[in-house]
């Protein structure tokens, strides 16, 4: 593993990279105070697009703006070619896993996953046994975490099956940069990505349950205006011309799934539910929940309604999970996993757990079933207290936690107050599964503004680029 | 549609439409409150503002809060109290939540206005309501609630969102009315002789004035102000915009562009049409034999029940 940040534009000699020229020669010729002006006009159109994040319980206004840098991240034909093999191969794998978990749980006879590790798991979801998917499709909207050290070096960082977010950004970044920088969006041949609301509706449609007569009727559940993401939400139900319900707008009879419009009860076939497993249905999971529909999980068993992403699929997506991927894909496929995991160790098991704690000023440690980049230590920039606390954690409940190397996350050139300056960022492509499966020719690159920050969470501080995959 | 969003577009309307009726009711008290009181009436002194609080429907909630209604604890109560539901903050308040809640159905210049005018609200205290700062405020409140229904007008598509609009803001502008001339009726007993004496003038002028009328009025009957003619404007001209029937007649008007587009006649048409009838084939003479008071309190259950069956039929 390279110890030397590697610069997508700089590389790792400090001489341009050949894809970035032509950006760097368009950079050099930009007076600063233009590229600002731009920012400040990109965060105008932000703001009247209302394109806000919810960040709650720090005061102040919760309704946020994402930091948006106009600078694009560039990725080579051959270098994406190479990415969404490998995308493709894990999201295939993880949903024939799914499968397999809830039906006849092979790779558990086989010994490759440690059986409590699952089903103690509170992710693994015992409603989902047995039952038949459309497709046998678990994921069809999956969001990988990617991180990049090397020329030719990317990690997968995470996977998120459960419902993954940000493609909102990434398609209105792509608006915002093509209205800012038309003439830069003209020196290179950038794939569109305009398509994804279209593709993700034919793929909605087409996991539709068997028995549905005629077009299917697909909806998007939100918990609602205090989500984080309901910009998303309603931004994906307006961009595929769909309703977008909450809870109480749907009811359940005689196994059905149906929403109250102003002409009646009117039938739903598909559900993209960003409400999470916990809250759909009161009647088998949370019982306070507000957010779900009574009955819901009757109707999905009786297979009148197919739920996108399905029930069960957090299971996946589990840090401890994560780390037998690789062993998946060989289980499944008998190929070689075209992406590599980050190495990580699991404080569950002693001596994995004892270097760790050894190690603590060196690594990142995760909270196994944290997400959103909360409850983690980041070694480097830890203070002794901080280490000696999680120490602590650690010691109490170290199945708890997963620790991994503190990765050398390339940079791309960033605006920032005193001109333009490297930024660690990551990567979050989306992949659609139904009938078929795609992979968006681009992605979330999240960006972490604070000069030597690895932390590019959005509810952290981080930022967000537009990602331009170019054309072969 | 779903049942959400037109229940959300019917209840924006109501509420923008209650800001700007409850900004025309403060403005008469302060009027009234300013006018010569020759004090024969035996009325109590802050009876303007008790009427105010009569009309907004808000009397008890502000007695639960308050002992006396005073001018200032009124104003307070009426205009930024976020502990009544009914204030104008909260209207407005309500309004924007109910337009932010399904915002790809409305167009961009009617959610500007929901959004600027809540903006806004949130920087007036009670402190600065008073003498020329209650006027403009008031002008304001008035102004962002007409120029919210222009921007409904002007810009949205004609379909069932429209309706549902529209539906909300005659539903409240006819409760508004019928409670606006029902209260002042109390004051000024109903007579079939010219109105005399200083005081009344001045209460007449008002009730025209809270439903923006007082030219209007000399404009059709081209004389001194009559308590039955001022009731035949409010209850029964189809010219006068915020008459009964008027509002009425557009109820009607929308309920019928539902049931062609839906394709069912529901009962809320029914009902709506009834009403609509009872008002278009009345007579001003007839409505004053029978008791105005009773006629008033009667359409004001009537619309109410319309209210209701208008959410049983789309809105739930």
């Amino acid at each position: 593993m390279e110890s030397q940040v590697f610069d997508e534009m700089a590389g790792l000699e400090e001489q341009t990279r050949p894809v970035y020229e032509r950006l760097k020669q368009w950079l050099d010729e930009m007076p600063h105070d233009l590229l600002t002006l731009r920012r400040d006009e990109a965060e105008t159109l932000f703001r009247r697009i209302g394109i806000t994040f919810a960040v709650y319980g720090e005061g102040g206004d919760p309704e946020r703006l994402i930091p948006f840098d106009v600078i694009p991240r560039l990725l080579e034909a051959r270098e994406w070619e190479y990415l969404a093999a490998g995308l493709e191969q894990r999201v295939r794998a993880l949903n024939a896993f799914l499968h397999d978990l809830y039906h006849d749980q092979e790779i558990l006879k086989a010994g490759l996953i440690p059986r409590e590790l699952l089903l103690r798991n509170p992710a693994y979801q015992p409603e989902m046994q047995g039952l038949e998917v459309p497709g046998a499709v678990y994921s069809h909207i999956s969001g990988i975490d990617m991180v990049r050290v090397g020329p030719d070096e990317f990690y997968v960082l995470e996977d998120n099956v459960r419902t993954p977010s940000g493609v909102s950004y990434m398609l209105e970044n792509r608006e915002v940069t093509m209205r800012l920088f038309p003439e830069l969006f003209s020196r290179y041949a950038v794939e569109p990505v305009d398509h994804y609301c279209e593709d993700l509706l034919a793929t909605l449609k087409s996991v539709a349950p068997r028995e549905c007569e005629g077009e299917p009727t697909v909806a998007v559940l939100t918990p609602g205006i205090h989500n984080s993401a309901y910009y998303e939400h309603s931004f994906l139900a307006d961009q595929m011309g769909v309703e977008l319900v909450e809870g109480m707008d749907l009811f359940v009879q005689d196994r059905f799934v149906y929403m109250r419009t102003t002409e009646g009860p009117k039938r739903v076939d598909v559900i993209y539910r960003r409400v999470d497993d916990a809250f759909l249905d009161p009647l088998v999971f949370n019982p306070n929940s507000m957010l779900g529909v009574p009955g819901l999980m009757a109707a999905y068993r009786f297979g009148t309604v197919t739920l996108a992403n399905a029930v069960g699929t957090g299971i996946a997506d589990d840090k401890a999970v994560y780390i037998h991927v690789p062993e998946m894909i060989r289980f499944y496929f008998g190929e070689e996993p075209r992406l590599k995991n980050v190495p990580t160790w699991q404080c569950s098991r002693a001596s994995e757990c004892q270097y760790v704690l050894d190690h603590l000023e060196d690594l990142v440690v995760k909270e196994v079933h944290g997400s959103g980049g909360y409850g983690m230590l980041v070694g480097p920039t830890s203070t002794a207290q901080e280490r000696a606390e999680y120490a602590k954690r650690i010691q109490s409940q170290p199945a708890e936690f997963i620790a991994q190397p503190t990765l050398a996350l390339s940079t791309c050139p960033t605006l920032v107050a005193e001109g333009v300056a490297p930024r660690h960022v990551d990567l979050r492509p989306f992949v659609l599964m139904g009938e078929s499966l795609q992979v968006v020719p681009g992605g979330l690159t999240r960006v972490a503004l604070q000069e030597g920050s690895l932390v590019v969470n959005s509810s952290q501080g981080g930022g967000t680029k537009d990602t331009w995959v170019l054309k072969a | 549609m779903l049942s959400r969003t037109a229940d959300s577009l019917y209840w924006m309307a109501r509420y923008m439409e209650r800001a700007g009726n409850l900004a025309r009711i403060l403005e008469v008290s302060d009027r009234m409150a300013m006018s010569p009181s020759p004090n024969t009436d035996g009325l109590p002194p802050g009876n303007e503002w008790q009427s105010a609080l009569i009309t907004s429907g808000t009397e008890s909630l502000f007695l639960q809060k308050y002992e006396a209604p005073s001018a200032e604890r009124v104003l307070h109560f009426l205009a930024l109290d976020e502990a009544n539901p009914s204030s104008i903050r909260n209207c407005l308040e309500t309004a924007r939540r109910n337009g932010r809640a399904m915002r790809t159905a409305l167009t961009r210049e009617v959610w500007e206005n929901l959004n600027d005018t809540w903006l806004e609200i949130r920087g007036f205290t009670t402190q600065r309501l008073v003498g020329v700062e209650l006027r403009k405020f008031l002008d304001w409140v008035r102004e962002r609630s007409l120029q919210f229904h222009g921007a409904v007008t002007g810009t949205m598509l004609r379909d069932d969102a429209y309706a549902f609009t529209r539906l909300g803001a005659q539903i409240e502008r006819a409760d508004n009315t019928a409670r606006i001339l029902d209260v002042k009726y109390h004051i000024l007993l109903p007579d079939y002789a010219p109105v005399g004496g200083g005081r009344d003038f001045y209460q007449w002028a008002a009730i025209l004035r809270a439903v923006s009328a007082h030219r209007s009025y000399r404009f059709i009957y081209r004389q001194s102000y009559k308590p039955w003619l001022i009731a035949d404007l409010l209850m029964l001209r189809e010219e006068m915009p915020r008459s009964l029937v008027a509002c009425l007649g557009h109820t009607c008007t929308h309920l019928q562009s539902l049931s062609s587009r839906y394709g069912q006649q529901h009962e809320c048409y029914r009902l709506a049409g009834q009403l609509h009838a009872s008002l278009r084939f009345a007579r001003i003479d007839e409505v004053f034999q029978n008791g105005l008071h009773e006629f008033l309190t009667d359409f004001i259950s009537r619309n109410m029940s319309l209210n209701d069956q208008i959410r049983t039929d789309f809105l739930m």
